[in-house]
């Protein structure tokens, strides 16, 4: 997608495509001879493993529906029977539910690191926005999926969220009942969740279109954070980026199979192997995991309408971000500041991710608001200060300047 | 190419506008069933028809639990001391000010049927549970007391009173306020 296509079809029936349909011109010029910043860490792999893991996600999802029934007399013993009778129905399942897990890791460290090496910034912010787009429809995505397994902790994690709504002054009520298609959480809710969880994958799938399309216009950050200036500062994808993402997900994928084949069930909560049950709530309610961040938040502010506006906009901050970092410079590398403050995100962003796993009670309340105060603060009073206080280190003149001195 | 003045009103003007208006009005009457459709349908709507509850098998101090629109009511029979807590309580103190007489039927504050759905994110409270003998939610931590009161965590409201009306002396209709329909 930059420049002309180098591209020069091989054989017969090749050229007669390209000129018919340009396609392999245009994976020629975005996946062979594109162009990568030659000091890449394995950092940057991420991107591709997202890639790979909603492959695996697509076609796990598309095998479970075809066992699966969403019906709420049914739905429970339909994913009992999915583990028992159908032939690695066991192994798909597990495959998907950890996979969901392995793809949330995954764009943690992907967002992480677009934040240590300045990734969102001019000319990258739209790119940057996609990927908040994408992060948001993967948290609907993976809560409408784990309500179809209708456990009690579905049934109550449906519960707890579609009554955030009801936080809206006025309409809250109405909003809910029309969420729910009923006076409370039941069939018609479950129905909907799951046509919303088939179709959201595809709408994923879209939006990264975009986000790759986005990416190969502006080119690819990279861990010095300037852009290439002339042939020496790049190499091509293939084989570069390509071997490196391969090896990469091959080492994800070891992890993986290590969750699924010897502690499948260490990120599930025990209390979704009961079926769903309207008249008790458990005696604890946990979201999964990867949103334990942003529950803490909400937890941790004794308003309700206060701790939804709170929660939704720790996660609609990240989009403004290219605007509230005022620094020209990209990467950490040479921001010795921001690099103590991000390292105190982490742990802020990590911390309250333990205490949304704990009672709200006590230290563990204190510990929430403490955290919570930092992360709103690092996005609104130290990254726009930063830009004007920080005395940043020189930039080198180029990534292979960058590249050979750091080798010698 | 045309030549035609850009100030006259020519025929395509005509179209254009005639085209949007209709388009307008088009997409807008199209989404009336595409919205409409998710709200409650009939069955569930019929379901939801008022229920009859026999009070006399409810001990004293005892909180029974019965559905009425998927909806858990807890009809809680109070006793003399829980009835004295719920009055002995300084009404523009709470975050919900509501004094008891509000919160029961005339005659009949002995019984508190309210909806067992915690104002907060919609969990169900365990009933005799927290420090004001009433109920304790177990997701996030609020307590309400012997009329239904928030009166400790995060909820902003009371328990929901639902519409109900005593057909006799031990007979609730939930549902059905007097010569209303919910």
């Amino acid at each position: 997608m930059s420049g002309p296509s180098t591209y020069q079809p091989q054989n017969g029936f090749l050229k007669w495509l390209e000129k018919r349909l340009p396609i392999g011109g245009l994976i020629h010029s975005s996946f062979i001879a594109y162009p990568t910043p030659r000091n890449l860490n394995y950092w940057w792999t991420f991107g591709g493993i997202l890639a790979f893991m909603l492959g695996v996600q697509m076609i796990t999802g598309i095998i479970l529906a075809m066992h699966y029934t969403p019906n709420v007399n049914m739905a429970f013993d339909s994913v009992e029977a999915i583990m028992r009778d159908v032939n690695y129905g066991w192994l798909l399942r597990y495959v998907h539910a950890n996979g969901a897990s392995m793809f949330f890791l995954a764009v943690y460290i992907h967002m992480f690191r677009g934040m240590y090496y300045g990734s969102y910034k001019e000319p990258r912010e739209v790119l940057w926005i996609l990927g908040v787009i994408l992060y948001l429809l993967m948290m609907a995505t993976g809560f409408l999926g784990y309500v179809l397994v209708w456990g009690q902790m579905s049934f109550w994690a449906a519960t707890v969220i579609t009554n955030l709504f009801s936080a809206i002054p006025g309409i809250g009520d109405a909003v809910v009942t029309w969420l729910w298609g009923g006076y409370a959480v039941g069939n018609p809710t479950l129905n909907r969740f799951y046509s919303l969880h088939y179709l959201l994958p595809f709408v994923i799938a879209g939006v990264v279109v975009l986000h790759v399309w986005a990416l190969h216009v502006v080119g690819q950050n990279n861990p010095a954070g300037i852009e290439p200036k002339s042939d020496k500062d790049t190499v091509p994808f293939t084989p570069y980026a390509t071997a490196k993402d391969a090896f990469m997900i091959a080492c994800f994928c070891i992890v993986f199979a290590w969750l699924v084949f010897y502690v499948p069930n260490y990120l599930v909560h025990s209390d979704n192997y009961i079926p769903a049950n309207p008249a008790v709530t458990p005696s604890e309610i946990v979201p999964e995991w990867y949103y334990l961040p942003f529950y803490a938040i909400l937890r941790s502010i004794p308003n309700k309408l206060l701790g939804v506006i709170a929660l939704f906009s720790s996660i609609i901050i990240l989009a403004f971000l290219p605007w509230l970092d005022t620094s020209r410079v990209r990467s950490a590398r040479y921001r010795p500041l921001f690099r103590q403050f991000f390292w105190l995100f982490v742990i802020s962003a990590v911390g309250l991710g333990y205490l949304g796993s704990k009672p709200p009670e006590g230290i563990y309340v204190v510990l929430s608001r403490i955290f919570t105060l930092y992360y709103f603060a690092f996005f609104l009073i130290i990254l726009p200060l930063l830009g004007i206080f920080e005395k940043t280190k020189p930039l080198p003149n180029s990534i292979s300047e960058a590249v050979l001195k750091a080798k010698a | 190419m045309t030549t035609v003045s850009s100030a006259a009103h020519t025929r395509r003007d005509f179209l254009y506008i005639a085209t949007g208006a209709v388009g307008a009005v088009g997409v807008a009457a199209t989404l009336v069933p595409l919205i409409s459709q998710m709200n409650p349908d009939a069955s569930t709507i019929a379901a939801g028809a008022p229920i009859e509850v026999d009070l006399s098998p409810i001990a004293d101090g005892q909180i029974i639990k019965v559905f009425w629109r998927s909806k858990p009511i807890f009809i809680f029979h109070r006793t003399k001391h829980d009835i004295e807590l719920a009055k002995d309580v300084n009404v523009s103190s709470l975050r919900d000010p509501e004094p008891d007489s509000e919160r029961v039927k005339p005659g009949h504050e002995q019984w508190l049927v309210v909806i067992g759905i915690c104002t907060h994110l919609g969990c169900i409270p365990l009933p005799h549970e927290g420090q004001f003998d009433g109920w304790f939610c177990p997701c996030h931590g609020s307590q309400y007391d012997s009329a239904g009161r928030i009166r400790k965590g995060p909820a902003p409201k009371n328990l929901y009173l639902p519409p109900y009306q005593f057909v006799s002396n031990t007979k609730i209709r939930i549902g059905e306020e007097s010569g209303t329909t919910a």
